[in-house]
């Protein structure tokens, strides 16, 4: 065991943080869940990355990345956050779809889209929860019919992430329609905006439009559309997923820098502060180390060829839930100045808390929630029988 | 950087595992019990015989000259079947102390019989001043005003206080300052003590990770066999979720206790909190595991015929000893209020890249 950083490694963070140093926009971006011109200004962003070759360092060159392991991975992601650089819009393709895509697809199917993916010309929603089906995936109903060299998409789909703006989306549909449960089901992608197909916005809790619902009525895509074989989704899904809660939805960096923060929030409000947040903030600073130590460990395992496990919902459990603390913490030291939103003259760093915490109470809920993810620690790590 | 255990590690780890798994099972202990004795003997043995008394002791000094990272694993293991003899304490953390004064008078007699694994050393600091288990061991590390001690045991010199947990005999003992028994001064020990406070906040908080893990486990065994309302009750979401919220406190306890065990020789502000980050950790990990596991065990859980009682003693006895939760949340306020924070301060830098 040794974590210490190899020579090699100490250099590529300093190829990073020049790099950022001197293309991140000095300005924040606008939202890019909140209107077109935020969601392009964030498009044009990934486009630089791109063109840099940083979209996604873990990629094969080809495909625009650096082939690299994911402790570089880990050390790029620490320098991004390090520089406050905007947010991916495109995650949903570069940490979720990519990774599946590279395992499941062909080689026209990465060569069609995982270029486009990583220059930010196609950005991915995901299209997998139905009105009836949540937590409970496998009662998935959109269907898609197979006729001749296409398919024919039917449904209903919602909680779909960026899918306001988006170009793509990557769904669940039944493809064999006598089929229950987990099989007979089929992961197919389609335009957003092939006839047919209706987005519907759904304003969130902070007022932005992060999701909607989308209609689908007799959608025509080709069959070269789908990824792996025909009844193949669920499994394709559960492995997407896997990488999702697993690790690269949330790199350990994002939370330190928010553990940050809260620290020097706490340093400014420490006169004024309940004797109690003192805890809060070294338990906030304490888990996220936690976090990146666990992270690291994992990655070391992955580097050598190991799969990634349970640890997929113990992970997406500790940062959800962590979340939440740093940001109620962070509430309880700004006191009546917590309720402040971004625009009031007096809210200084409030307004941003404030949404933090509002977005962190997400966290528990998407991507699996909590209940489903505690079920599957039960089962799969503790043995314990299904129900 | 690679936060994997060497094939060494991994072997060392699974022959005490083994080992444990077979002299040290719930029987075991019950009739341990039944002769108001704590201690084992073929099982003392049996333990001496793998030959790692001097595992953290120099090899100059006789021993194998290896690191805290060698060993955690073991302590883990110790913790996990809830051993009653004093392995941990007595190599993990008081043979290293005596090796670190081997040169001085009268002492290196001693060390290499405990390194021959005939007798052992009790050790304790002034935070926490109870012996564990000093009626078996021949000498013992004392520190007091005028310096560090190594004073041969005698009966009279001891004043027992009864533990809850009936394998841990905790003595007070009568030793006066004075230069009979003294081998170094304050000035002198201070180092060498600092270090070893480290190595029993470590080596305390793998035993709390360990019987954490036990607990988990004997709960996992009774939720799998218990039948209620004619399912097996670990079949409801109500006991899975209690578990795997214990689960995932332990899986997150684990890395920082394994990353302190790399950082502890480096003694230093970041070392010292990640020491302490374990403890804490591992000590929230075992307080809730012995809770549920008591929860989970409905009416059986509260009674003896159970062992959570065994570890929930243990675990309340350690988790106070090597420093208090407090103590070890000021070590830690040490590190955040006065160093850079950060993704990149995560770990130690040979030279900073900056």
């Amino acid at each position: 065991m040794n974590l210490i950083y190899t020579e090699e490694q100490n250099a590529f963070r300093q190829e990073v943080r020049s790099w950022l140093e001197t293309h991140v926009p000095r300005q924040p971006l606008p939202s890019f869940d909140a209107s077109r011109e935020g969601f392009e200004a964030h498009r044009e962003w990934e486009r630089v990355l791109n063109e840099g070759r940083w979209g996604m360092v873990t990629w094969p060159e080809r495909y625009g990345g650096r082939g690299l392991d994911l402790i570089q991975w880990l050390i790029f992601e620490e320098e991004y956050y390090r520089a406050g650089a905007p947010l991916r819009v495109n995650q949903n393709g570069i940490f979720l779809l990519g990774p599946t895509l590279m395992e499941y697809g062909t080689h026209e199917q990465k060569s069609r889209f995982l270029p486009k993916m990583a220059s930010g010309d196609e950005i991915w929603a995901q299209a997998w929860s139905e009105p009836q089906a949540g937590s409970d995936l496998a009662a998935v109903r959109a269907s898609a019919t197979r006729e001749g060299e296409e398919y024919v998409l039917r449904g209903h789909k919602i909680w779909s992430s960026r899918a306001v703006f988006a170009d793509w989306a990557f769904g669940l549909f039944r493809t064999d329609p006598g089929s229950e449960r987990h099989k007979g089901l089929s992961l197919i992608f389609f335009p957003l905006d092939a006839p047919g197909v209706r987005v519907q916005a759904i304003p969130q809790i902070d007022g932005e439009t992060g999701f909607a619902e989308i209609f689908l009525e007799d959608v025509r895509v080709p069959v070269f559309n789908r990824l792996g074989a025909e009844g193949e989704g669920w499994s394709i899904c559960m492995a997407t997923a896997g990488f999702e809660r697993g690790l690269m939805l949330r790199s350990p960096a994002r939370f330190q820098v928010t553990a940050r923060r809260l620290v020097e929030l706490f340093k400014r409000c420490e006169a004024d502060a309940d004797p109690a947040m003192r805890a809060a903030v070294l338990k906030a600073w304490m888990d996220t180390e936690a976090y990146a130590l666990s992270i690291y460990h994992t990655a070391s395992r992955l580097n050598v060829g190991g799969k990634i496990g349970a640890e997929a919902s113990t992970n997406k459990i500790f940062w959800s839930e962590m979340d939440i603390s740093m940001h109620k913490a962070a509430l309880s030291l700004l006191g009546v100045r917590a309720e402040l939103s971004r625009q009031a003259s007096e809210a200084e760093e409030a307004g941003r808390w404030l949404d933090g915490y509002f977005f962190s109470l997400a966290g528990p809920i998407y991507a699996g929630s909590n209940e489903i993810q505690r079920n599957i620690i039960a089962e799969r790590l503790l043995g314990l029988p299904r129900a | 950087m690679d936060f994997r255990f060497s094939d060494e590690q991994v072997m060392t780890a699974d022959v005490v595992r083994a080992l444990l798994a077979e002299v040290c099972t719930s029987q075991d202990l019950r009739r341990l019990m039944t002769t108001g004795s704590t201690q084992d003997e073929t099982r003392w043995k049996k333990l001496g015989e793998l030959g790692l008394a001097g595992v953290l002791v120099p090899e100059e000094r006789g021993g194998l000259g290896l690191a805290p990272v060698d060993f955690v694993q073991v302590a883990e293991a110790c913790g996990y079947r809830c051993l009653p003899e004093p392995l941990v304490d007595n190599i993990g953390i008081a043979l290293p102390l005596l090796a670190a004064f081997a040169d001085r008078t009268g002492v290196s007699p001693h060390l290499e019989r405990a390194l021959a694994g005939e007798i052992a050393v009790a050790v304790s600091l002034p935070i926490n001043p109870y012996f564990a288990n000093a009626d078996r061991a021949s000498v013992a590390l004392v520190v007091r005003s005028d310096g560090l001690h190594l004073a041969a045991l005698s009966p009279e010199m001891l004043t027992m206080q009864p533990s809850a947990d009936p394998f841990r005999r905790l003595h007070t003992i009568a030793l006066a300052p004075g230069s009979a028994t003294r081998i170094a001064t304050p000035e002198e020990a201070a180092d060498p003590l600092r270090q070893t406070l480290d190595r029993g906040a470590l080596f305390t908080a793998a035993q709390l990770l360990g019987m954490a893990q036990g607990c988990v486990d004997l709960a996992v065994g009774y939720a799998k066999e218990r039948q209620q309302f004619g399912r097996p009750i670990g079949s409801y979401q109500a006991i899975k979720h209690h578990l795997a919220t214990v689960q995932v406190k332990i899986e997150f306890a684990r890395p920082v206790l394994y990353a302190a065990a790399v950082d502890l020789p480096r003694d230093d502000l970041h070392s010292r909190a990640r020491v302490s980050q374990a403890k804490l950790a591992a000590s929230e990990a075992a307080d809730l595991a012995a809770q549920t596991a008591i929860q989970v065990h409905g009416a059986m859980g509260y009674s003896w015929e159970v062992d959570v009682h065994l570890y929930l003693k243990r675990i309340i006895a350690l988790t106070q000893s090597w420093g208090s939760p407090s103590f070890h949340r000021e070590r830690v306020a040490e590190r955040i209020f006065n160093a850079p924070l950060g993704p990149e301060t995560t770990f130690a830098r040979e030279a900073d890249c900056a």
